[in-house]
């Protein structure tokens, strides 16, 4: 749809560009309705400008789009400009010398003061200089409930773990599903992280994935977030969807009682014309502990041997980070702005509570920062295979956990 | 030729032997030098670049500890050894079927096709949906009164490679078939008509008679399955995305998955170099009875 739709604007564009504007060619996973629009407040700020904002969306998730991606950069046909989750994904091009340095406007423009978390800004830095600017935060400790599914189960709406644990009987007993998962790696892993936060705390989350602490992973408070974990996967048993956004229709529609996703969730809520507070619920970090991590998108510009073209790579940098853009961007996409400094008041009740945790500093990194693209994907394929058999007990899953822990880098 | 005409040895056939230049060259570089190359990266440890950091046998031991890997190998073992022995003798069975001299020949030829002028991505997809307990066959027959009625094979994780193996079998056999009617026709009718004098029954002489003179296009249809079943890749993708939980991952899925997302090209190149060696245990043995074997007889 996107491509389609950008191909007559694009074309436009080109007519109306004088000789000098540079075309940059600018590659991102953002096709969904939201996101679409989201990415247009980039192309047209970037416009604005008398440059020209090629867009290359790929369908799919990140999943499909990042090995193309990779695979251009590395091949030598790179885009002028890239989306990806900033962190680790990125090290080995950078370190290739493949990555355009931002170090000179990151310093003029002052981004370690405006960018909050810091974390984020320090997730683009390598050997003290800094490669890509972020755009967002997406954090993945959420849980969004079913107002009207509790309604029809006759329970009050849970407002934290141990209550969304005891209310799910009353939910099978009217044939609802008390928590859906959708059967994907990245989906099961996802939901076992926020358990872990919520159950074993930020410094055992910390402890294991920063520290790579094998102890950590095989003690006695990991076994209790194996044991949340097991009641959480019985609960989603029967599941039967595999993509996140279906698994969050089973919520909008009431069929299912919650759902543990990022807050990327809101944007299928917001199109179905859910409000807040009123027909759904959201917890950060399970109502247990009110921590967020801070992954989120950044983009990357390849190297170009063309300084044209650099000095708008650097242009559309600065534009990203805008305050404008900023607020126009994030709006739209639903995710929380990288700068402290902003007003987004017009942000709905579920956006305000991650704001309000931001602010109270109750942060921490995203996976996609302290582990590398390879430690990820065992951690993933152990998830996918606990959660849907359940013939592996959470003592296996642990001990292969701690394993795979002891192994990362 | 004599020895002593060596030189004009090699320059006979001169057009032909440089025609054949580029393919040599191909071969050697793409096939061979990158299976050496590709070998050489396994004992490394590169990650998103290729990079000469020798670890010795790591990444193999890695491979074989890896559940998924393991699983892997289980499904393709599986499904290798259904696909041939169903694809065999259902394109056998329908081509002998077919070979009766039936009415609508032409049509049914088409029609049992098809299927294999679908991508495996289409084949996939299709069968998810047929397969899907919601609204594919168990939905069906539930509708028509068996209300007990389960058959969700892509959700069951210990049949999953059989809902798999369906889709396969019904791509695929449609060009055995074909392959096997082209052998049929090429049985002389001289052998049918012997065979009907001496009294021998139909079942019998395509038994004892016409299968062993078939040789040939068992062979040939025996290289197509087995090579459709070492790359399979899209169908999976296709059809459950190696789901529920790792239950229907394949090997090539895994070389995919670890060289492009886990961006760790050392694991993806172990576990195609014993891509390579598995072909290759099956594949030498072959060859030398194959080819050795044709020497002697003839």
């Amino acid at each position: 749809m996107t491509k389609f739709t950008a191909i007559p604007a694009t074309v436009a564009m080109c007519i109306a560009s004088t000789a000098y504007a540079a075309d940059l060619e600018v590659t991102h996973w953002w096709t969904s309705g939201g996101e679409a629009a989201a990415v247009a407040e980039f192309a047209n700020a970037f416009n604005a400008t008398g440059h020209n904002w090629v867009d290359g969306a790929i369908a799919g998730s990140g999943g499909t789009a990042r090995p193309i991606i990779v695979s251009r950069i590395i091949g030598g046909d790179p885009m002028h400009a890239t989306q990806l989750n900033h962190g680790r994904q990125a090290e080995e091009l950078i370190e290739a010398g493949l990555m355009l340095d931002l170090t000179d406007i990151a310093e003029a423009q002052g981004w370690k003061d405006i960018v909050n978390p810091p974390g984020l800004l320090e997730s683009c830095t390598q050997d003290g200089k800094i490669y890509c600017v972020p755009v967002n935060i997406h954090s993945w400790q959420w849980i969004w409930l079913s107002n009207e599914a509790y309604k029809k189960a006759g329970v009050d709406v849970p407002s934290n773990w141990d209550e969304f644990v005891a209310a799910a009987p009353a939910l099978q007993e009217k044939d609802i599903l008390p928590l859906v998962v959708g059967q994907q790696g990245w989906q099961t892993n996802g939901a076992f992280g926020v358990i872990q936060v919520a159950v074993g705390g930020a410094d055992l989350w910390s402890e294991i994935n920063i520290n790579k602490s094998v102890e950590a992973a095989a003690g006695p408070e990991m076994a209790k977030v194996f044991a949340a974990a097991d009641t959480a996967r019985q609960m989603s048993a029967n599941s039967n969807v595999s993509d996140w956004n279906l698994a969050t229709a089973k919520v909008i529609n009431g069929e299912a009682g919650g759902q543990i996703m990022g807050d990327w969730a809101q944007g299928e809520f917001a199109v179905a014309g859910k409000i807040a507070g009123e027909d759904y619920t959201c917890l950060p970090g399970l109502g247990v502990n009110e921590v967020i991590s801070t992954g989120g998108d950044a983009f990357y510009f390849p190297k170009v041997d063309d300084p044209e073209i650099t000095a708008a790579q650097k242009e559309l940098a600065s534009i990203m980070i805008s305050k404008e853009a900023q607020v126009a961007f994030n709006l739209k996409k639903g995710s929380l702005p990288v700068r402290g400094d902003i007003d987004l008041s017009a942000a709905n009740a579920c956006m305000q509570k991650g704001l309000e945790i931001l602010a109270a500093g109750g942060v921490l990194p995203s996976g996609d920062q302290v582990l590398s693209s390879d430690t990820t994907g065992q951690i993933e394929d152990l998830f996918v295979e606990f959660w849907s058999d359940l013939s592996m007990t959470p003592e296996d899953a642990q001990a292969r956990y701690a394993d795979i822990i002891a192994s990362a880098d | 030729m004599p020895r002593s005409k060596r030189p004009s040895g090699l320059l006979r056939n001169l057009n032909a032997k440089i025609a054949a230049i580029p393919m040599i060259l191909i071969a050697s570089v793409i096939f061979v030098g990158c299976t050496v190359w590709t070998v050489v990266h396994s004992f490394t440890k590169s990650r998103l670049l290729p990079k000469m950091d020798f670890v010795g046998l790591d990444q193999y031991e890695r491979l074989w500890s890896t559940r998924r890997w393991l699983i892997s190998i289980e499904n393709l073992a599986i499904y290798g050894l259904c696909m041939l022995v169903l694809s065999l003798v259902i394109g056998f069975v329908l081509a002998a079927l077919l070979d009766q001299k039936i009415r609508f020949e032409n049509t049914f030829r088409s029609i049992i096709l098809f299927p294999f002028a679908l991508s495996f991505v289409v084949t996939g997809l299709v069968w998810q949906w047929i397969l899907n307990p919601d609204f594919g066959i168990q939905f069906i027959v539930r509708n028509l009164g068996w209300e007990s009625f389960t058959f969700d094979p892509l959700f069951n994780p210990e049949i999953v490679i059989f809902g798999v193996l369906i889709a396969g079998v019904w791509q695929g056999s449609g060009l055995i078939m074909v392959l096997m009617l082209a052998g049929l026709r090429g049985i002389d009718g001289e052998i049918w008509k012997a065979s009907r004098i001496d009294g021998i029954p139909k079942w019998k002489t395509y038994l004892y008679v016409v299968i062993p003179m078939m040789r040939p296009v068992f062979i040939t249809a025996l290289v197509l399955i087995a090579s459709g079943i070492v790359k399979v890749y899209d169908l999976i993708v296709a059809q459950t995305k190696g789901g529920p939980g790792i239950a229907s991952e394949v090997p090539a899925k895994y070389v995919m998955d670890a060289m492009f997302s886990k961006q760790n090209l050392g694991q993806g190149f172990a576990a195609s170099t014993m891509m390579l060696v598995s072909v290759l245990i099956i594949l030498i043995p072959y060859a030398y009875l194959e080819f050795g074997g044709r020497r002697r007889d003839k």
